[in-house]
């Protein structure tokens, strides 16, 4: 493999990584709680719908992304409403908001397209245009590593460096800040939060919409970014490959980084067997990269590579007791 | 013990503490609080003794505001206080440690001091003066625990003082302690009293909830006694004496009375020799047990809950392993292998009426039939074939089963939980019972069973017996072993405390022994082997009275 | 909580749930605009209005039968199955595997060993998550997840490189012999005379429905259903009565896989007759549905699979005649779960409002 070869496939593997990031940080804040989100697949399913439909009804991708946003958000209360208020079945709620979204963004698509449940094709200011990075232009003539710059960190869309941005945001607000503070707690023993006289459900509730958020910001990318414009399960699994990074990642923000860009890296060179094979100099079946990151998050999660230890009280409603 | 109560009152010229008037608090049926009144003196250490299900948890969770008074009212500091939550409780400058830590595990010693008592939204600033403020705290009051340790890693009686410095660095004039030496060493209970002394010389006030009589003879100066709910006496500590006590926490009832011949015990058929079991944190629960029961005799086991009765019954029912010699019928049990579990102990023929009825002994949603069949499922009478399953004949069994045990209402297809308790614990004991066991395991028979049942369950039980069975019983109600047993094993903290046969026991020797102190009450018990722990013990809380 | 008397909780919860279902779906067919009246008119007719529709719904039914019992057995351990799917899919391998094994003669030789392969495939695809919880923890629910995912990777690995015959263009396997073929309903003597028309229905639906008896019996009538259920109720309660944990465990999830990975019969064998992509085509989903609104018992989930298949053929209807697409039956599933699995305790305190509230408190 060439350099530039290998440039280009770092280059999509940032682009392919961001929605992974973005939904796997969101699951991050729900489960910290204590929440268990497996209907992360589903808020970015809204979302890219949501903001597909915006941007292309309005012509502008903030807006989009606004209304990604909220049908995320919207999702993502439907889910707190039933694991915080009515103490339901976390894992049953997830699956099927998954499926609720999987049908009614076609039925929305659909009734205002009428295009076979996709949104009309995005352009110009309706999709999130490529950044160029200052001095990448100048750098690019840096051997090796200005051509890195120029060529794979530059010339992304905005959400991507939000995205990056999540990363030590996430870990800041997680570690540094009282709300995070509190988050962890609520996560691992919600008692203790009670008896030092803070709302449970308050937070959990909270951290609900902050996953919400982060899909939503996953979902606008995948319709006004990845790819321009929303169509049927154009998701693909990314929300479990997200969950799936987030249990690699130990639920901690630059492990969660590394798993994401690993994963993204497998999905890049799915796109290319040709470099693959070059590279390796046999044919590596392109589902064996597709299940790849699914055979890791297992053989993590039976705990060979060190233990995954969710939040304790994951998937727990809380219960007042003595 | 009306002169104790008016002892409690006359106080009033001290400023008071805490002051809860009537407090009533009901759980469904269960009354858990009636009406109670308390004073604490400001800068005293107040106990409050009972058994298990007294209601002084309850009590002190109304106090912190985890649960609401149905009626009463509380002052603190003499002004009237209602507290709706536990926010308001650390307003009013209560704070609480309690029986389960509420801690986060995998938080350092600073976040969980600091947590919901943050000065800002930043960490930085709050845990800077945390860490200032416990070493202040640390120096005044031997409450020394490393700041940056991560709680998983501490031992339990650093963890408590984590609890301790939570309360004191949110400003607690107050601290109420919930059993707080169950968990700990002897050593780090001692350093525990230390504190807590430090604590009062500093003008705080501290409430002791436990059972042990030796922390209250210890460490209090005035000390109530619950039994059942009710206050029934509040005295001084240093007018009054381990006996006394005991007696005020077992009370005096009228002994029921079981018609019983006298025991014919025969050939030995249980014999424990050093039988240890650790729970899963790895705390020795069971240290070192020898104990031999006969057939026909009724061995009664006498106690505080948690000192070990649970982990002797589940560990000879096969339901947690154990290290040990337990010999049934000259055969040796398998205590960790492939046949430690409750379908080989059945074999064996032990037959096991759990403490638990509700999460062990049953299967609330399942039939009373289905019941029946718990754990003898594979009994080949209830089988139709090889493959299927005789439901008409468990059906059957169970119809004779309940008219034999005259369960009410005597309807086989009813879900377990729509029987009462006492009910509920008949199917048990008609299944277990009627297996015709060599060893009848039985814990807590009568817990929340109607005074009717009680004398027809107790009369199953001798019967067993008379038909030359042996029986293991563990019950915290003493009543029930004094009147049930031929001899009696008093456990305390994973040891035998002392045994001897029952007609000499009396309630104030064993009430000493199950709260783990020897002294002439125990040794005027004839025939007792009392364990050289037991006085011990007496010796190191140089009890007066 | 609200106590309501046990005929509601088995009927009344799911029809409640259903109804809100129903009532939200129809809120939002009218928010896109169309008519909520048409819609069920369509779903109906398309879907129980002839013997035709019948022979789609009951095909579609058969398959939702295995995928519900599926998750109903490992439900009763408390083992939350959403693998079906995957070990469906693996099912299918084994079918094919024996169709295309050998030239069968005829369909009654080829049956008993197509499904054999198919429920020990499924089998197969469940014991790695069942270990992995049993001994080392690891939570099913998300272990299934994925292995639905590495399922389908594998199925099509295999498809794209190792079993399609050469010269073929799309990812399956050759064409089974026509001796694996199974007969339909429209093949069948005298039911033939009712369903006059070529339908997929196929003699699966017996085997579904003799699995749904044969799942009764297990759950209610045999040792291992007893421990099952047991332990499913209360684990320390199992443990006194000496049932072992990770034996019940194992076994559920086997027998879980086996009815998932038996549901391929139906689709690969007796309608697609050969394998494709995707075969299940979210039936192990829809089992989900299929057990929370069968309440977990084999009649509630033949009951379910039927209204599911005419929620499945209804909508397909829907999607051709109408202008409301085909993925509104999705929506409806997903509410349904929702209702039945996550909101039920919502639910039950709707009902408690008609039960005479009697507050009963735990000490």
């Amino acid at each position: 493999m060439d350099y530039a070869t290998l440039l280009q496939i770092l280059d999509s593997t940032i682009r392919l990584a961001t929605p992974l990031l973005l939904a796997c940080l969101a699951g991050l804040y729900s489960e910290r709680s204590g929440i268990f989100d497996i209907g992360l697949e589903g808020k970015m399913l809204m979302a890219a719908m949501s903001t597909g439909a915006v941007a292309a009804l309005t012509g502008s991708v903030w807006i989009g992304l606004l209304a990604g946003i909220s049908g995320a958000v919207l999702f993502a209360l439907v889910h707190g409403v039933a694991s915080i208020t009515f103490r339901g079945n976390q894992l049953i709620s997830g699956v099927a908001l998954n499926f609720v979204a999987s049908g009614i963004t076609v039925l929305i698509a659909q009734s205002l397209f009428r295009q076979g449940g996709r949104t009309p094709p995005l352009s110009g200011e309706a999709r999130f245009n490529p950044i160029t990075l200052p001095f990448a232009e100048a750098l690019s003539g840096v051997p090796i590593l200005g051509p890195l710059y120029s060529e794979v960190l530059s010339g992304h869309g905005a959400l991507v460096y939000i995205a990056l941005l999540a990363v030590p945001v996430t870990w800041w607000v997680l570690f540094r800040t009282r709300f995070g503070l509190r988050l962890r707690a609520v996560g691992e023993n919600p008692a203790s939060v009670d008896t030092a006289g803070i709302s449970v459900i308050r937070l959990r509730y909270g951290a609900v919409v902050i996953t919400g958020i982060l899909c939503g910001l996953a979902g606008a990318y995948m319709a006004a970014g990845l790819q321009a414009g929303f169509g049927k399960e154009m998701t693909a699994g990314r929300g479990y490959i997200a969950l799936a990074a987030l249990i690699f990642a130990k639920w901690r923000p630059w492990y969660a980084l590394m798993a994401t860009l690993l994963f993204g890296f497998f999905q890049a060179l799915a796109l290319r067997p040709d470099v693959i094979k070059n590279t390796v100099g046999f044919d590596v079946p392109v589902p064996a990269l597709d299940a790849l990151p699914y055979i890791l998050t297992v053989i993590v999660l039976a705990g060979f590579v060190g233990r995954a230890i969710p939040p304790r009280a994951g998937g727990e409603p809380y219960v007042k007791e003595r | 013990m009306k002169g104790g109560i008016a002892a409690g009152r006359q106080e009033t010229a001290a400023p008071l503490a805490i002051e809860l008037r009537g407090i009533s608090k009901a759980f469904g049926t269960v009354q858990a609080n009636k009406d109670i009144s308390i004073q604490v003196a400001k800068g005293t250490i107040h106990g409050i003794i009972g058994e298990n299900g007294a209601g002084k948890s309850t009590l002190m969770s109304i106090l912190y505001g985890f649960y609401k008074a149905d009626s009463g009212d509380i002052l603190i500091n003499g002004t009237p206080t209602t507290i709706p939550d536990s926010q308001a409780a650390i307003r009013a400058g209560i704070g609480m440690v309690f029986q389960h830590f509420k801690l986060v595990q995998n938080f350092s010693v600073l976040e969980n001091v600091i947590l919901g008592a943050e000065d800002g939204a930043l960490l930085r600033p709050s845990l800077a003066k945390a860490r200032k403020v416990l070493a202040d705290l640390a120096r005044e009051y031997e409450l020394e625990v490393h700041p940056d340790a991560v709680i998983e890693e501490l031992s339990v009686g650093h963890q408590q003082r984590v609890e301790i410095l939570k309360a004191l660095y949110r400003h607690a004039d107050i601290l109420i302690l919930d059993e707080p030496t169950g968990v700990l060493t002897p050593a780090e209970a001692d350093h525990l009293f230390r504190i807590l002394r430090n604590l009062k010389e500093q003008g705080k006030t501290v409430v002791l909830i436990t059972h042990k009589l030796r922390e209250i003879m210890e460490i209090t100066d005035t000390v109530s006694v619950m039994r059942r709910g009710e206050m029934t006496a509040t005295v001084r500590t240093a007018e009054t004496s381990p006996e006394q006590l005991a007696e005020l926490m077992v009370g005096r009832k009228v002994l029921l009375h079981v018609p019983k011949g006298t025991a014919k015990p025969g050939r030995r058929v249980l014999e424990i020799k050093d039988l240890r079991v650790r729970d899963v944190d790895g705390v020795e629960r069971l240290k070192g047990i020898d104990l031999s029961i006969r057939a026909g005799e009724i061995l009664g086991i006498a106690g505080v809950a948690g000192n070990g009765q649970t982990e002797l019954l589940q560990v000879l029912g096969g339901i947690t392993q154990g290290t040990g010699t337990v010999i049934l019928n000259d055969k040796s049990l398998d205590l960790t292998g492939k046949s430690s579990d409750g379908q080989s102990r059945r074999r064996d023929g032990i037959s096991h009426v759990p403490e638990d009825r509700q999460h062990l002994g049953m299967i609330m949603d399942f039939t009373a039939w289905e019941n029946v069949a718990f754990g003898y499922h594979n009994d080949p009478a209830y089988q139709k074939n090889r493959w299927l399953m005789d439901n008409g004949a468990i059906l059957e069994d169970t119809k004779g089963k309940m008219e034999r045990f005259d369960v009410r209402p005597p309807i086989p297809t009813l879900q377990a939980k729509s029987f009462s308790g006492g009910n509920q614990q008949k199917i048990i004991l008609a299944r277990e019972i009627e297996r015709n066991p060599d060893l009848l395991l039985v814990g807590q028979p009568t817990r929340g069973v109607d005074i009717g049942a009680i004398e027809f369950i107790h009369k199953r039980i001798v019967a067993l017996r008379d038909s030359g069975k042996a029986v293991l019983l563990v019950s915290v109600e003493l009543d029930e072993i004094m009147s049930l047993s031929d001899r009696i094993a008093v456990m305390f903290d994973g040891h035998l405390m002392g045994i001897g046969p029952a007609e000499s026991a009396t309630q104030v020797g064993l009430g000493c022994l199950m709260a783990g102190l020897g002294g002439a009450d125990t040794r005027a018990m004839s025939g007792w082997d009392i364990s050289a722990a037991a006085d011990e013990q007496r010796l190191s809380t140089g009890t007066r009275g | 909580m609200a106590r309501i008397p046990r005929w509601a909780d088995l009927v009344l919860v799911p029809l409640i749930s259903l109804l809100l279902a129903g009532i939200i779906s129809a809120l939002v067919i009218l928010a896109i605009g169309q008519s909520p009246k048409e819609a069920l008119t369509t779903m109906v007719t398309g879907a129980v209005g002839s013997s035709y529709a019948w022979g789609y719904t009951l095909y579609y039914a058969t398959s939702f039968m295995f995928t519900g019992l599926a998750v109903t057995v490992a439900f009763h351990g408390s083992l939350f199955n959403i693998g079906g799917e995957g070990q469906a899919q693996l099912g299918g391998l084994g079918v094919a595997l024996v169709c295309l094994a050998v030239p069968w003669p005829h369909w009654t030789l080829a049956l008993p060993m197509a499904m054999i392969a198919g429920a020990l495939f499924g089998a197969a695809w469940a014991a790695i998550p069942a270990y992995l919880q049993a001994r080392r923890g690891s939570h099913i629910v998300i272990t299934t997840i994925m292995f639905n995912y590495i399922g389908a990777a594998l199925i099509v690995y295999l498809l794209v490189n190792v079993l399609r015959p050469p010269g073929q263009m799309d990812p399956a396997t050759a064409r089974f012999p026509s001796g694996a073929a199974l007969p339909t309903l429209h093949d069948l003597p005298l039911l033939g005379l009712i369903f006059d028309k070529k339908i997929p229905a196929n003699v699966t639906l017996f085997v579904a429905l003799i699995a749904c008896w044969l799942v009764w019996l297990l759950l209610w009538r045999t040792r291992l259903g007893y421990e099952i259920r047991a332990f499913g109720r209360s684990e320390p309660a199992a443990r006194y009565a000496g049932i072992s944990p990770f034996r019940v465990t194992m076994l559920a999830m086997l027998i879980s896989g086996a009815l998932a990975g038996l549901m391929s019969i139906n689709n690969v064998m007796g309608e697609s007759g050969r394998l494709l992509q995707n075969s299940s085509e979210g039936a192990g989903f829809i089992g989900i549905a299929v057990a929370l609104m069968g309440r977990n018992h084999p009649i509630g989930v033949f009951l379910a699979a039927i209204l599911f298949g005419i929620l499945y053929q209804g909508g397909a209807e829907i999607g051709l005649w109408t202008s409301i697409p085909i993925e509104l039956r999705t929506v409806v599933q997903g509410l349904v779960i929702l209702f039945t699995g996550a909101l039920d305790h919502m639910v039950r305190m709707m009902l408690g409002v008609f039960f005479r509230p009697r507050r009963i408190e735990v000490a």
